[in-house]
């Protein structure tokens, strides 16, 4: 754990306690973290199993169980691609293909600048404006391959002012 | 006790209530093809799918390790319905798994193969692509092959039960899961204690010790004079691998068949264990004597050391140097034993055949791989399985050897004492008989002592030693060993001597003995695994009965060598050769 600083040990555990009387507690502890810092590394991991006394080894099964749990820092705008049925024969495989060939990533990676972050859904349940595309919570309707490229570049532009 | 009434196959059966459809079968003489299920419920995951049975009240066919009955339940296992669904789950699994079993070391003992041929699988019913795959062969102890691994999750529960520590776990998803230390790391760079338990219940070739019977035959190639010393736990066990009743002490063969493979020297390691205890009694009454840091804990068992080092660093102080028994055994034989004999001690090559798959790891951390001038005390650590290995590979017909005995030789004797130290409460046992006598001047009335028996997790326990009252403790298996770990943190232990063994039952139930498959066994009752132990611990306890004598103290090549070598227990020889230090470890390097 000793890449921990102690502002980042001492907020890991005050989310540990929110949860103590919960007979579960593990999902509502990682979904904090994951909200707070965007990722949960091994050390974190390691942390909250000794604060909770769940093995390692289960913890990281949770992480890497969930699609929306990462192991690694996300970009700061995580695109979600969603490919359920409804979304994938209204052409979401083409929207997908559009913005992992534009940003040079595949889903599940981040770009290097940190900006991007390109996920594959499942189903966001907002099938009647499929495609739909989900940037930071936000759901996009009915997207086209056309508009990726804007959709890329508005965000740039936000994110540069 | 609430019994239910049910019928399989149409026959009407009284069941207890609670049972698994599994269970109840079992004791109704049906013995449903399972795979994932063990030790009665331990691991209840239902993963595998293979033990459908078609029940009334349940929609679809259900899988019986993890249904229970209930009254008036039809059972049918013979229906063609789920006669076909349990051959399909078993070809699912092995379209997904490496199936070279001529080569897998596991194939005997192996409950798919076991399974697939009960169900009547059929070839390669469903072709396509495999799991990526995991190898990792970088510990000493322990291979993991996730292309063998079934995801049954046994080793999942085992790590968690005996442990608490969970080293395992299932990561990754769907087509891509696998069964790991975080991360996929190698046990390696895992706080993994080695006590090789998950090896014990993997049902396949994905779990494994890492064998040294090559080591053994290249040393023998090379002319070395090779010398072999068996553990007191090997004896309980080795009889099974070769059809014996479970619980036939059979030292008398083993010896047997150890001088038919070639070892030029067979040894007992209680010779060792013997000294162990003049070592650590005397360490232990200079502890109580001056003041020094108690309770001390026995340090034989290298799964508990290991587990130690990785999650108690800040209490190592706790534990006694002493190198366990067939450490000891190595510094002896090429040091006192090899002087005695003018054998030159590099060219002499120490195997051991333990009930232990750590003690490979512990042959080899650095404070015991160079410790004799140089030399590792020991060169080779083979299993009890891999022995029972080597007796068949040799054709020797292991039921029909003579009883042979140890070689009579000036490190021949061994005690009771020692035997018992291959189950827990053993090692305190034996530590008792001799510490009383030193005190008390007597031997320990009836000799036994009691309240270090049995197979419980925590055991406590009194002595009274010149009057004065105190108190100890054995545990085994590491989530009762915190308990009293955690004590001793917070400074409220109220105990003088702890005894803690890795695996839970001690060495009798170690990660190299025999595999108890309890599939292969369909007239047994369903607690087959803590029966194997009783009755192994039971050998020992046999042993020890038997024993010319039954105290370490008493032991006569013991008190030679004091005499002519070692001077007197933790003099300054005894330290170089007989002692170790531990070193806190990072738990995810």
């Amino acid at each position: 754990m000793a890449h921990l600083n102690d502002a980042a040990k001492a907020k890991i555990t005050e989310i540990c306690e929110r949860y103590t009387d919960e007979k579960t507690p593990l999902m509502m502890i990682l979904s904090d973290i994951q909200r707070e810092y965007g990722y949960i590394p091994l050390e974190v991991q390691e942390l909250v199993s000794e604060k909770t006394g769940i093995p390692v080894a289960e913890i990281y099964g949770v992480v890497t169980f969930y699609s929306f749990f990462s192991l690694k820092p996300k970009g700061k705008y995580i695109i979600g691609c969603c490919l359920g049925t409804a979304c994938y024969v209204k052409g979401a495989q083409a929207i997908i293909d559009r913005f992992s060939e534009l940003l040079s990533i595949r889903p599940g990676e981040t770009t290097e600048d940190g900006l991007f972050t390109l996920d594959a859904l499942r189903c966001l349940g907002a099938c009647g404006i499929a495609p739909a595309v989900s940037i930071n919570g936000k759901v996009h309707p009915k997207v086209t391959p056309d508009q990726v490229q804007e959709i890329i570049k508005k965000l740039r532009e936000e994110a540069a002012n | 006790m609430e019994m239910v009434n049910i019928k399989i196959e149409g026959i009407p059966y009284q069941v207890e209530a609670g049972l698994t459809i599994l269970e109840a079968a079992k004791k109704c003489g049906y013995n449903i093809p399972s795979l994932c299920a063990f030790n009665h419920g331990e691991c209840n995951q239902g993963s595998c799918r293979v033990c459908l049975v078609e029940a009334t009240g349940a929609r679809g066919l259900v899988a019986s390790c993890v249904y229970p009955v209930n009254e008036g339940m039809e059972i049918t296992i013979s229906s063609p319905k789920a006669v076909a669904a349990r051959r399909s789950s078993v070809e699912l699994i092995l379209s997904n798994h490496n199936r070279n079993c001529q080569e897998c070391d596991k194939n005997e003992y192996c409950e798919l193969l076991d399974v697939a041929r009960r169900v009547g699988a059929r070839e390669d019913m469903f072709p396509g692509e495999k799991t990526p795959t995991t190898y990792d062969e970088l510990t000493p102890t322990i291979v993991r092959d996730t292309s063998k691994c079934i995801l049954c999750g046994r080793c999942v529960e085992r790590c968690k039960n005996a442990h608490g520590i969970g080293i395992l776990g299932f990561e990754n998803r769907g087509f891509n899961a696998i069964v790991g230390p975080a991360e996929n790391r190698s046990f390696i760079n895992s706080p993994c204690i080695m006590c090789g338990q998950c090896i014990n219940v993997c049902p396949t070739g994905a779990l494994m010790e890492k064998s040294e019977i090559m080591k053994v035959d290249e040393a023998m190639a090379q002319g070395k004079y090779v010398v072999v010393q068996t553990a007191p736990a090997v004896r309980a066990a080795l009889g099974e691998s070769f059809g014996m009743p479970v619980g036939t002490p059979v030292t008398g063969k083993m010896v047997a068949a150890l001088r038919r493979l070639g070892f030029k020297k067979v040894f007992d390691t209680d010779f060792a264990a013997d000294l162990t205890i003049m070592e650590e009694g005397t360490e232990l009454l200079n502890r109580i004597k001056n003041g020094g840091v108690l309770p001390m804990i026995t340090s034989c068992s290298p799964g508990w050391v290991n587990y130690a080092e990785y999650y108690y660093g800040d209490q190592l102080d706790h534990l006694s140097s002493c190198k366990s028994p067939h450490e000891m055994f190595g510094a002896i034989l090429k040091t006192y034993y090899a002087e005695k004999h003018g054998i030159d001690p590099k060219d002499m090559f120490v195997v051991s055949v333990m009930p232990c798959s750590c003690k490979k790891f512990e042959k080899v951390r650095p404070q015991l791989s160079a410790d004799v001038n140089g030399m590792a005390d020991v060169d080779a650590v083979i299993t009890t399985r891999e022995l029972a290995r080597m007796i068949k590979r040799s054709g020797i017909n292991f039921t029909r050897l003579p009883d042979e005995d140890y070689d009579r030789d000036i490190v021949h004797d061994a005690t009771g004492a020692g035997h018992i130290f291959g189950v827990t409460g053993g090692v305190m046992e034996a530590a008792i008989r001799t510490v009383y006598y030193v005190l008390e001047g007597k031997e320990l009335e009836g000799i036994n002592y009691m309240p270090a028996r049995g197979l419980e997790g925590i055991k406590e326990g009194e002595v009274t030693l010149q009057g004065k009252t105190i108190k100890i403790a054995v545990a085994s298996g590491m989530k009762n060993a915190k308990v009293l770990l955690d004590q001793i943190r917070e400074g409220k232990s109220p105990y003088t001597f702890i005894e803690i063994m890795g695996c839970p039952g001690g060495c009798i139930n170690g990660g190299g003995q025999p595999y108890v498959r309890d599939t292969f066994m369909p007239n047994e009752d369903i607690d087959i695994y803590d029966k194997y132990l009783q009755l192994r611990s039971k050998a020992l306890y046999s042993e020890d009965e038997r024993a010319v004598h039954r105290q370490s103290h008493n032991n006569p090549d013991i008190q030679t060598l004091y005499k002519e070598y070692l001077g007197e227990p933790n003099s300054h020889k005894a330290h170089e050769l007989l002692h170790t230090t531990y070193k806190e470890r990072v738990r995810f390097d």
